[in-house]
C-alpha cells in the first residue's frame, strides 16, 4: 500500500540538516516493514501458542491424520474410494462433489438467468411478468429454504423403488434418485472416440475461417448447423466402422434398489436445482442491467447497417453487455460454489459435510481441519476469480 | 454453521488462552454458581426438554446429580445441546464442563481428543430400524440397502465394517442432526435407520406411524455410552467418576430418595460411610461428607433415574439388560465407598 511519488525525487534536495526522519518515502518504508514484522510476530506466536495448548491439553495435531484410515462410506465417488481409504482420499472425494455440484450449478443458473433475464425485456406481456415473478419470488426465499423444499418436498412425493416412475421401461425416477441407461462402450470404440476428436478439430477450424472470410467479404456461413452435423456424423461414421460395439445397460429392480446404468442422488439433484433456481434469479436481474446499459443507439446502428434484429443482439448488445456483466456475474458464481456448502442439510456428501463434518469429529482435529476447508473454497473461488477477470479482460472495451 | 463457530471458539482458545487445562473445573464452577452440561439436542430418554421446558433423561440426571453433591441445587445447571458433530469441540473449548451426551466410549476418543471418559453411564449397540412393510426379519437381508445415518458418529463407521465384513451391498446417506435423518428415513429415502438401540426405541416414538416400524434383533457393535470430561484436572474427573458410582452403591444398598432420610440412622456402616454419617469420603474429592445423601434426596439412585427416564416408568419401556446392577446379572459395578 505504499503511496509512490510522481515528482521529482526527494533525494534532489541537497540539505544535510534535515534529519532522515523527514523523508516521507524512508519514513513510509520503515513503517511498512514494522507492520510486516509485528504481523509475522503475532503469527508466529499464535501458532506456537496453539501447538503449546493442544499438546497441553492432551489433543492430537498435525497432519498426519490425512493417511489415516477413514472408515465410513459416501454414496457419490468421482474416483474410486471405499471405507479403507484413508482420510486425504475421502477430502479428495468431497472436493470434487462440490466441484461437481458448483460446476454444473453454474451452467444451469446461468442458462436460466440469460433465459429470464432476455425475457424480462420481452415485448410479450406474458412473459415479461413470468420472468418478473421468477426473479421476485427466487430471490426473496432464503437459499436453505429452496434447498429444504427440493429435498423433503420433492423426494417425499416420489413413489418408492418398487412404484418408480418408468419412462418406456428405461428411466427410472423415485426416492432413491433418477436412474438413466448407461452406454457401455465395447471392443474398438476408439475409433468413434477418434471420429469425434477430428469433428472438433473440424469445428474449431470451421470456425476461425467464417470469422475470416466474414471480416474480410461479410459473407455469412451456417457455422452452428455445420458445426452440429459434423459433432453427430463423424462419431457415427466411426462407430459404424467398427459394428456399433456399444450395448445399452439398463437398470434393474434387485432386491430394495435399482443395480446397473447411471444413476442421479436425489441430493445432488436437490442441490444443484435450488442453486440454480435461486442464484439465477440474481443472474437475470445481472443481464438484465447488462442488456439495459447498452444505448438503444447500438441497435439502432446495427438496424441501419442492415444487420437482422437476432443478429444485432447477437452482434452488437450482447458483446457490450457482456463487459457490464461479467464483475457481477463473477461473485455469483463465487456465492454459488460457497453455498453449496448448505448441502450438509440433506446429506450431499460435500466438503463440509464429509471433511469438516464426518473427519472433524471421528478425528477431533477441529483445528487443521477447518484451516484446509477454508483454504479448500478460498483456491476454488480465487481459480475462478483468477479466470472470470481473465474473460473479463477479454471481452472489455478496446478502446481506439 | 454453529460447528464452524464453536470450531473457531476452539481455534481462538488454542490460540490465545493460556492452558484452560490447567484450571481447576471445580472451583470455576462453584465460582459461575451453575453447571454447564452438554446434552442432546433432544432425545427422548436421555435428554430432552418436557413440556414446561425443563431437561429431563438419564445423562441430564447425572449433570442434575453433580450439581446437587456441589451445590445441593439440582437445578444449577445449564445446558448446551450440542449435535454430534459438535460435541467434543465443545468440551475441549470449555464451552461445558461435562459432556453428558450419549457419547460412545472409544480408545481413539480417549487418546486424541483431549478428553477423559469417565464412567458408562448406559450400556447400547447399534440396531437397525425399518419398515415392517420390507418383510425383513435379519439385518442380513439387508443386502443393497440405502443406510440413513448421523454422520460423525460412531455409528455410521460400524455400519461400514458391517456391510463390508458381510459382504452385503449398501449406500449410507449421512445427515448433520438427528432430525433431518429422521426425516429422511420417514420420506422414503432409505430403507434402514441406525443408531444406537436405545435412542431407536426412543425415535420411533416420534414417527408418524411408529407402529408400522420395527428394530431389527442384530447388535451390530458394543456402544458404551459414558460422560465425558476435559483431560488435565483429575479432581473433576474423580467427582463426575464417583458421582455415578455413588448412584449405584446407593442403589445397591437399597438407598432411594424415598428413604434416604431414615437411612441416615442406619446401623449399616456401608450405609454410614455413603451417606457420610462416617468418614469423610466426600471432602475426600472436594465435595462435603453428605455429597451422596444430597444426590439421593434430590435426584435418587441409578435405579430410580433409569425408570424414570428410560425403564418402566417412562413411555421407552426399555429392561433394565445389560444396564443392571452386577448383582442381578448386569454390568453397572459401583466400586466400594471406602
Amino acid at each position: 500500500m505504499a503511496i509512490t511519488h510522481d515528482g521529482p525525487a526527494p533525494a534532489a534536495r541537497p540539505q544535510s540538516t534535515s534529519s532522515i526522519w523527514n523523508d516521507a518515502r524512508f519514513r513510509g518504508n520503515v513503517a511498512q516493514i514494522v507492520v510486516v514484522a509485528v504481523v509475522a510476530l503475532l503469527l508466529g506466536a499464535m501458532i506456537w501458542n496453539a501447538q503449546e495448548n493442544l499438546s497441553n491439553q492432551r489433543i492430537a495435531s498435525g497432519f498426519g491424520f490425512l493417511n489415516q484410515t477413514a472408515g465410513f462410506g459416501l454414496n457419490q465417488t468421482l474416483i474410486p474410494y471405499n471405507e479403507s481409504s484413508s482420510y486425504g482420499r475421502a477430502l479428495l472425494v468431497a472436493i470434487l462433489n462440490t466441484l461437481l455440484v458448483a460446476v454444473v450449478g453454474i451452467v444451469f443458473a446461468t442458462i436460466l438467468g440469460f433465459l429470464v433475464g432476455v425475457g424480462r425485456l420481452s415485448k410479450n406481456w406474458m412473459v415479461r411478468k413470468v420472468c418478473t415473478v421468477y426473479v421476485e419470488v427466487t430471490r426473496n426465499l432464503p437459499l436453505l429454504f429452496h434447498i429444504l423444499f427440493w429435498y423433503l418436498a420433492v423426494l417425499a412425493a416420489m413413489p418408492a423403488a418398487r412404484n418408480s416412475y418408468s419412462i418406456f421401461g428405461e428411466v427410472f425416477i423415485n426416492n432413491r434418485g433418477v436412474y438413466i441407461p448407461r452406454i457401455v462402450f465395447g471392443e474398438g470404440s476408439h475409433v468413434g472416440f477418434i471420429a469425434f476428436a477430428i469433428a472438433v478439430v473440424c469445428v474449431i477450424v470451421l470456425n476461425k475461417w467464417a470469422t475470416a472470410r466474414r471480416e474480410k467479404t461479410g459473407q455469412q456461413f451456417p457455422v452452428f448447423w455445420t458445426s452440429v452435423a459434423l459433432l453427430v456424423g463423424l462419431p457415427f461414421v466411426g462407430f459404424a466402422l467398427v459394428g456399433f460395439p456399444l450395448t445399452l445397460e439398463t437398470p434393474v429392480l434387485k432386491g430394495f434398489n435399482f443395480v446397473g446404468g447411471s444413476r442421479l442422488l436425489p441430493e445432488f439433484a436437490a442441490l444443484v436445482v435450488a442453486l440454480s433456481i435461486y442464484t439465477g434469479g440474481f443472474i437475470a436481474e445481472i443481464v438484465r442491467a447488462g442488456i439495459k446499459a447498452v444505448s438503444h443507439g447500438q441497435s439502432e446502428a446495427a438496424a441501419s447497417l442492415g444487420l437482422k434484429p437476432n443478429l444485432s443482439t447477437r452482434l452488437v448488445v450482447i458483446p457490450q453487455a457482456m463487459r457490464v456483466m461479467i464483475p457481477p456475474l463473477t461473485s455469483q458464481y463465487l456465492n454459488l460454489t460457497k453455498n453449496s456448502s448448505l448441502a450438509a442439510f440433506i446429506g450431499y456428501p460435500e466438503l463440509v459435510q464429509v471433511f469438516a463434518g464426518t473427519t472433524l469429529n471421528q478425528t477431533g482435529q477441529a483445528i487443521e481441519i477447518i484451516a484446509i476447508t477454508m483454504g479448500c473454497y478460498l483456491v476454488i473461488s480465487l481459480v475462478t476469480s483468477l479466470f472470470m477477470n481473465w474473460y473479463n479482460r477479454r471481452v472489455a472495451l478496446i478502446e481506439r | 454453521m454453529k460447528k464452524i463457530l464453536t470450531a473457531l471458539a476452539l481455534g481462538a482458545s488454542a490460540v490465545f488462552a493460556s492452558g484452560a487445562a490447567d484450571a481447576a473445573t471445580l472451583d470455576q464452577v462453584k465460582q459461575k454458581g451453575f453447571l454447564q452440561c452438554g446434552v442432546s439436542t433432544g432425545l427422548p430418554g436421555f435428554s430432552n426438554p418436557d413440556s414446561k421446558g425443563e431437561w429431563t433423561g438419564l445423562d441430564v440426571d447425572l449433570c442434575r446429580a453433580v450439581a446437587a453433591a456441589i451445590f445441593d441445587d439440582p437445578s444449577k445447571v445449564r445446558f448446551s445441546p450440542l449435535t454430534a458433530k459438535d460435541r467434543f469441540t465443545a468440551l475441549q473449548s470449555g464451552e461445558v464442563d461435562i459432556l453428558s451426551r450419549n457419547s460412545t466410549w472409544t480408545l481413539s476418543r480417549d487418546a486424541t481428543q483431549g478428553l477423559n471418559f469417565t464412567a458408562t453411564n448406559y450400556y447400547d449397540g447399534q440396531g437397525f430400524l425399518v419398515r415392517k412393510s420390507l418383510g425383513v426379519k435379519s439385518a442380513m437381508e439387508l443386502n443393497g440397502a440405502s443406510v440413513c445415518t448421523q454422520s460423525g458418529t460412531t455409528t455410521e463407521l460400524n455400519v461400514a465394517d458391517f456391510f463390508r465384513s458381510n459382504n452385503l451391498q449398501y449406500e449410507v446417506v449421512a445427515f448433520q442432526g438427528q432430525e433431518e435423518t429422521l426425516k429422511a428415513y420417514e420420506s422414503g429415502r432409505c430403507e434402514v435407520f441406525t443408531s444406537d438401540q436405545s435412542q431407536l426405541y426412543a425415535l420411533r416414538l416420534k414417527l408418524a406411524d411408529k407402529d408400522e416400524h420395527v428394530i431389527l434383533p442384530e447388535l451390530i457393535s458394543k456402544e458404551p455410552l459414558a460422560t465425558a470430561v476435559r483431560q488435565g484436572d483429575d479432581q473433576w474427573f474423580d467427582i463426575v467418576k464417583w458421582v455415578h458410582y455413588g448412584m449405584l452403591n446407593a442403589e445397591e444398598a437399597g438407598i432411594t430418595s424415598q428413604n434416604v432420610k431414615d437411612m441416615l440412622n442406619s446401623p449399616n456402616p456401608d450405609i454410614k460411610r455413603m451417606l457420610g454419617a462416617e468418614g469423610n469420603f466426600g471432602e475426600q474429592i472436594g465435595l462435603t461428607k453428605d455429597w451422596l445423601a444430597r444426590i439421593v434426596t434430590k435426584v435418587g439412585n441409578y435405579g430410580e433415574a433409569f425408570d424414570r427416564s428410560v425403564g418402566k416408568g417412562s413411555p421407552l419401556q426399555i429392561e433394565r439388560g445389560k444396564n443392571a446392577l452386577w448383582s442381578k446379572g448386569g454390568l453397572q459395578y459401583g466400586p466400594p465407598i471406602r
